[in-house]
C-alpha cells in the first residue's frame, strides 16, 4: 500500500529516514511547515552521509585538489586531468560495499555500471576498469560465496559494457567477515574542449530522462533503514538494483553521439538517490530551480508513487538539460539505441525543486538549501592507539626459502590470476600491460607514443596500526607502482573506506588517514581530483580495517620505453633503488611476520615522502632513457617475494649473493618502503654503471648492484636456491584450489 | 579489398576490428546497421565479438534474426567472405550459416587468456597465409566458446577439413570437442572462430600472429 503524500510525519517516520531529530528540526526550520512523505524522501536522500559528506566533508577540503594538469577537482561526476595534445583523462573511484555483501554479482556489477557511467555522462569513452576488492578470511563460511559472486559481477558487467580491467586488488582478512569492500574505479578519455558538466544554464529549457526506465528497484536503498518502512519497500522488491549492461552500453553510444551533436547544455547520471539527486545536482550548481513532472518520468512498473519515483535507483538512467532547438535529432538517437528520452521537466528562475505528479504539487523545496544547507558534523575523534615498534631481539627465523614459498602461495600473497581471468583485459586493443604487474597500461587512442598507467593500493593492515602511516603508505604505494612502469603519476582518486564515524576512534582512523594521505599527496605532486567515503561498515560494533584506497593514474610519454616487471634476459646486473644500507630492516606488521609466524604487531614501516620523491624520480629518469630492461617495486613480502615476482613474470632465475654477518630475515623480507629493483642493459664493469651508481649516491640514494638475473632458479643468498617453477606452481595454485573447495 | 563490419546493440568489439581492418588493409571498412536490409558490395563481411542484445537469450540468437542478417546469408550464398568471430561466430551458428553450438564454457567462468592456435586447414581463404600446422598465439575472451556437434557433423567438419583453428598444446580454454576453435562451412567461405585475432596484430599488442588472418583476407601478399 502506498503512503499518502499529505500523511502526517511522525518521528518513527523521521527515525526510519536516517535523520536525526535535530536535523529534522532543521528541515521545518529550512521550509517553515511540515514536509510532505516526498519530500521528507528527498530531504533524506540528500542528507544522508552518501550523498551530503557530512561527517567527512571537512577532513575532504583539507586534500589538496588542484594542480597544473588539473582540470576538474572533486565535485562533478569525476575528475578530469589534461593530458596534453587535447586530451584529457576522467576517471574516478567508488565503493559499492554494502549491496556486494548483500547480492555479490548484482552489488558489484552495479558498482561497475555506476563508475562508468560517472565517467560517461562527462564526455568520455571508457578506456580502463580496476577493482579494489576486500574480503573476509578464506575459511569464514560467506567468503568463497562472495569472492565468486563479486568476481562474476565485475566481469559480468565490464566485460558486456566492453572495457579492459587493467588492475586491482584482492585481499582476505578477518575483519571483512561481516563487510565486504567492492571500490570500482573507472578512466575514459574526452577531448578538453568536450567535456561536460551537470550545471544547468538557462531558464524554461527543457529538462530530458534518457537511458532505462524508473522501477521500484533500489528505493531508498541507504537511508531507509526502519523494518517498518522496510517491510513496504521490500515487499515490492529487493532494495539492491539489478544492472543491465547492455542498456549502459547502448547509452554510452547514444550519449556520445548526442554529446557529439551539440544539443547538451548539461548531463548527470542518476546514481544514488536516483532523479532526486541528480535533479538537485544540475539545478542548485547553475543556480536554477527545477520542475519536474513525474507522469512524464519512463515508468517500468504501474502506480508507483512519487516517493518511489524520487527516490527509486533503477540503474542506467541520465538526466539532461537539452538545447530545445536539438529535440528531435536528439530523440532520433536515443530511439535507434533503442532507450528512453522523455522531457520531464524544466529549468526555472524561482530556485525551486518542484514535483508534480498526477495533477498535484508533491514537493516545493528550495533547491538550494538542499544541497548547501545540509547538516555538516565535526566529529569527536581520538588518537589511535599506535602500537610498540617490533624490539631489535624479537625477529622470529624461519628457512628463507620455506618462507618465501609459503608467502607465494599464503591466501594475500598467491596469484590473483584466477581473478583477472575472468575479466576481459585486452578489449579495444589497447592494453599494454594487464593485471599481475605493478599497474596497468593503456595505450592513448589516436596517439603514437602516449600510454596511461593506473594503480589502486592501500595496505590496510598499516593503517590499521597507524592509520597516518597507513594513509601515506597507500598514496606512496600507488604513485610508485605507476613510476616503476615509467609513468610520470598525475593524480589519482580516493576511496574512503571506514566503520562507525560516530565512534571516536573510527573517527579518529579516518582523520588521521586523511591527514597522511594528505600529506603525501602534497608531497609527491599528486592530487586528489574525484573520490568517495563509505562509512559504516561495520558489524556488531566491529568495523572493517580501515581502507583508504587510493587509485592513481600516470602518463607515459612513450610507452616503447615503459617497463615491466619480468626479468627481461639473462645476465642483467639488477640494482636495489632506494635502500637502505641493509637493504631492508623493517618487519613490524610485515606479511613475513602475519603469514609466517600469526603475529600482527609492531609499527608500520614509515614513509619518507622526500626520499620517496626522489628515488622514484630517479628510477623514472632511468627508464625514460632506455637502459632499463625491468623494474618493480617492493611492497608485501619485501626484496624476496618482489625477485620472485620478476622471475615469475618471465621464466628466468636470478642469483643474488646476499649480505655477510648479518641477520637475512629483514633482508629478505623487510617491507621498509621507498625501493625499487631495475635491471638494467650493461655491463656491470662498464663506465656507464658507475656512473649510474655515482649519480645516486649524489642525490643521496643508496642503490647497491645486489645480483645479476639469469640460471633456471632464484638464488637468495645462503638460502637453498628454487627452481623458478616451483615458485610459480605455489603462486598459482593457492587461488584455483580455494574456489574449487 | 573492400569490407564491411556488421554493427548491432550491445557488440563491443567492433571498435578493435574496424582499427585492425584499417590498418592491415590501408581503408576503414563501411558499417552496416541492424536494420539494413542491404549490404554494399564488399568482399568481405565481418561480425564482430561483444554481446549482442546483451546475449539475454542464448548468445547470437537475438542478433541472428535481425534484418541485417538475412542480407549476410544472402551475400555469403554469393560466395562473398564472412567471418564471425566471438559472438560474431555464435550469431553465424545462430543463423544457420555454420553447423554446431557453442556452449558454456566446461569452467562455467568467463575466461580471459592468450591460448594457442593450431592451423588445422591452411587451405582456405582464411588461413592460406599460415602454414599447414602452424602454431600461433591469439587471445580468447568469452563465457560461451565450448564447440559442439553431433558425432555426424563432426565428422564431416573433420572429414571435410572444416575445421580450420584447433586449441594447441593442452590450452583449450573451454572444453571445446576436438579443441575446435574456429570453422568454415563447406564452401569455404563463412568462417566462424571464438579467439580474437584482432586483437594480436601489432607490436603493441605483444606480437602481431592474428595479421596473416587480416592480410589473407583483404587480399595482401604475406
Amino acid at each position: 500500500m502506498t503512503i499518502p503524500n499529505d500523511v502526517k510525519i511522525t518521528d518513527e517516520m523521521v527515525k526510519a529516514h536516517g535523520l536525526k531529530p535535530d536535523e529534522y528540526q532543521r528541515i521545518l526550520d529550512l521550509i517553515g511547515r511540515e514536509p510532505t512523505f516526498t519530500e521528507l524522501g528527498i530531504f533524506s536522500a540528500m542528507w544522508n552521509e552518501h550523498c551530503s559528506y557530512k561527517s567527512s566533508k571537512k577532513w575532504l577540503r583539507t586534500l589538496p585538489t588542484t594542480g597544473a594538469v588539473v582540470i576538474q577537482g572533486p565535485g562533478e561526476n569525476a575528475g578530469v586531468v589534461d593530458i596534453g595534445d587535447g586530451d584529457a583523462v576522467i576517471f574516478k573511484m567508488e565503493s559499492h560495499n554494502h549491496p556486494s555483501y548483500i547480492e555479490p554479482y548484482q552489488g558489484a556489477a552495479t558498482g561497475v555500471g555506476g563508475i562508468l557511467r560517472d565517467v560517461f555522462t562527462m564526455g568520455a569513452r571508457p578506456v580502463a576498469a580496476m577493482n579494489a576488492l576486500r574480503f573476509g578470511e578464506p575459511g569464514h563460511p560467506k567468503t568463497r560465496h562472495l569472492v565468486a559472486g563479486v568476481v562474476a559481477g565485475v566481469g559480468g558487467y565490464g566485460n558486456s559494457f566492453g572495457v579492459p580491467t587493467v588492475g586491482g586488488e584482492v585481499e582476505f582478512d578477518a575483519r571483512y567477515n561481516g563487510n565486504i569492500l567492492v571500490n570500482a574505479f573507472a578512466a575514459g578519455l574526452a577531448k578538453t574542449d568536450a567535456i561536460f558538466y551537470s550545471e544547468a544554464k538557462g531558464v524554461g529549457l527543457p529538462v530530458v530522462y534518457l537511458g532505462a526506465k524508473t522501477g521500484r528497484d533500489g528505493v531508498g536503498g541507504a537511508t531507509m533503514a526502519s523494518a517498518e518502512f522496510d517491510e513496504h519497500i521490500e515487499e515490492k522488491r529487493p532494495t539492491v538494483q539489478v544492472g543491465d549492461p547492455f542498456t549502459e552500453k547502448c547509452l554510452l553510444e547514444a550519449c556520445l553521439e548526442l554529446m557529439a551533436s551539440g544539443a547538451v547544455i548539461a548531463i548527470q547520471d542518476m546514481g544514488a538517490a536516483g532523479l532526486t539527486c541528480s535533479a538537485v545536482e544540475m539545478g542548485a550548481k547553475g543556480d536554477l530551480g527545477i520542475e519536474l513532472d513525474l507522469d512524464k518520468v519512463p515508468v517500468r512498473e504501474e502506480r508507483m508513487s512519487a516517493y518511489e519515483m524520487m527516490l527509486s535507483e533503477s540503474q542506467e538512467r541520465m538526466l539532461m538539460v537539452l538545447k530545445p532547438e536539438k529535440e528531435r535529432q536528439a530523440e532520433a538517437i536515443f530511439r535507434k539505441w533503442g532507450l528512453d528520452f522523455a522531457i520531464v521537466g524544466r529549468t526555472t528562475d524561482d530556485l525551486r525543486f518542484r514535483i508534480l505528479h498526477q495533477g498535484g504539487e508533491v514537493a516545493d523545496l528550495p533547491i538550494k538549501d538542499l544541497g548547501d544547507k545540509a547538516p555538516e558534523y565535526d566529529r569527536p575523534w581520538v588518537e589511535p592507539r599506535k602500537p610498540a615498534p617490533l624490539r631489535a631481539d624479537d625477529v622470529p627465523q624461519a628457512d628463507v626459502a620455506d618462507a618465501l614459498l609459503k608467502l607465494l602461495g599464503s591466501p594475500n600473497g598467491s596469484s590473483r590470476r584466477w581473478v583477472w581471468e575472468q575479466y576481459d583485459t585486452l578489449i579495444q586493443g589497447n592494453s599494454l600491460q594487464r593485471p599481475g604487474g605493478d599497474a596497468g597500461v593503456v595505450r592513448v587512442e589516436g596517439h603514437e607514443t602516449k600510454a596511461l598507467a593506473f594503480s589502486s593500493d592501500v595496505t590496510p593492515r598499516y593503517c590499521e596500526a597507524d592509520p597516518y602511516e597507513g594513509g601515506k603508505q597507500a598514496v606512496a604505494e600507488c604513485w610508485r607502482n605507476l613510476t616503476a612502469t615509467g609513468a610520470l603519476p598525475l593524480a589519482a582518486t580516493d576511496n574512503l573506506n571506514f566503520g562507525n564515524p560516530e565512534r571516536p576512534e573510527i573517527m579518529g582512523q579516518f582523520v588521521q588517514a586523511i591527514k597522511g594521505v594528505g600529506e603525501a599527496c602534497r608531497a609527491l605532486d599528486f592530487p586528489i581530483v574525484s573520490g568517495n567515503v563509505s562509512l559504516y561498515n561495520e558489524t556488531n560494533g566491529q568495523g572493517i580495517l580501515p581502507t583508504p584506497t587510493i587509485g592513481g593514474v600516470g602518463l607515459l610519454a612513450d610507452w616503447k620505453k615503459m617497463a615491466r616487471i619480468g626479468f627481461a634476459a639473462e645476465n642483467h646486473p639488477i640494482l636495489l633503488i632506494g635502500a637502505p644500507p641493509e637493504w631492508g630492516t623493517h618487519l613490524g606488521q610485515s606479511t613475513y611476520l602475519r603469514d609466517i609466524h600469526g603475529r600482527t604487531d609492531g609499527t608500520p614501516p614509515p614513509v619518507d615522502l622526500a626520499h620517496e620523491k626522489k628515488a622514484g624520480d630517479f628510477v623514472r629518469k632511468l627508464i625514460a632513457s632506455g637502459i632499463v630492461t625491468a623494474c618493480h617495486d617492493l611492497s608485501d613480502g619485501g626484496l624476496a617475494v618482489a625477485l620472485a615476482e620478476m622471475a615469475m613474470a618471465s621464466g628466468i632465475g636470478a642469483v643474488i649473493p646476499g649480505l655477510v654477518d648479518i641477520d637475512p630475515i629483514p633482508v629478505w623480507f623487510g617491507e621498509d618502503q621507498g625501493r625499487y629493483l631495475v635491471t638494467l642493459n650493461l655491463d656491470p664493469h662498464q663506465e656507464e654503471m658507475d656512473d649510474l651508481v655515482r649519480e645516486a649516491q649524489t642525490l643521496g640514494i643508496f642503490a647497491p648492484r645486489i645480483g645479476s638475473t639469469g640460471g633456471p632458479e632464484l638464488k637468495l643468498g645462503d638460502a637453498r636456491g628454487i627452481p623458478v617453477g616451483d615458485l610459480k606452481a605455489a603462486h598459482e595454485s593457492w587461488f584455483p584450489a580455494f574456489m574449487n573447495g | 579489398m573492400k569490407s564491411a563490419v556488421v554493427l548491432l546493440p550491445g557488440l563491443n568489439r567492433d571498435r578493435d576490428m574496424i582499427a585492425a581492418l584499417t590498418r592491415i588493409g590501408g581503408t576503414p571498412p563501411v558499417t552496416v546497421w541492424e536494420s539494413d536490409g542491404d549490404i554494399p558490395d564488399v568482399d568481405l563481411i565481418v561480425i564482430p565479438g561483444g554481446f549482442s542484445y546483451g546475449d539475454y537469450l542464448r548468445c547470437g540468437a537475438i542478433a541472428a534474426r535481425m534484418p541485417v542478417m538475412r542480407a549476410v546469408a544472402e551475400k555469403a550464398r554469393k560466395g562473398v567472405l564472412v567471418m564471425g568471430v566471438c559472438n560474431g561466430f555464435q550469431i553465424l551458428l545462430e543463423a544457420g550459416l555454420l553447423p554446431g553450438a557453442l556452449m558454456r564454457n566446461a569452467s562455467l567462468r568467463f575466461v580471459c587468456r592468450e591460448v594457442k592456435l593450431e592451423v588445422a586447414n591452411a587451405n582456405t581463404a582464411f588461413t592460406r597465409n599460415y602454414r599447414p600446422g602452424q602454431i600461433i598465439r591469439c587471445p580468447v575472451a568469452h563465457h560461451d566458446g565450448n564447440f559442439f556437434a553431433d558425432p555426424e557433423t563432426l565428422k564431416r567438419l573433420e572429414g571435410e577439413g572444416q575445421v580450420v583453428f584447433r586449441y594447441a598444446e593442452g590450452t583449450n580454454p573451454n572444453g571445446s570437442m576436438n579443441d575446435i576453435a574456429g570453422i568454415v562451412n563447406e564452401s569455404g567461405n563463412v568462417l566462424g572462430l571464438m579467439p580474437h585475432p584482432e586483437n594480436l596484430i601489432e607490436a603493441a599488442h605483444g606480437g602481431d600472429d592474428g595479421r596473416a588472418l587480416f592480410e589473407a583476407v583483404l587480399g595482401i601478399a604475406a
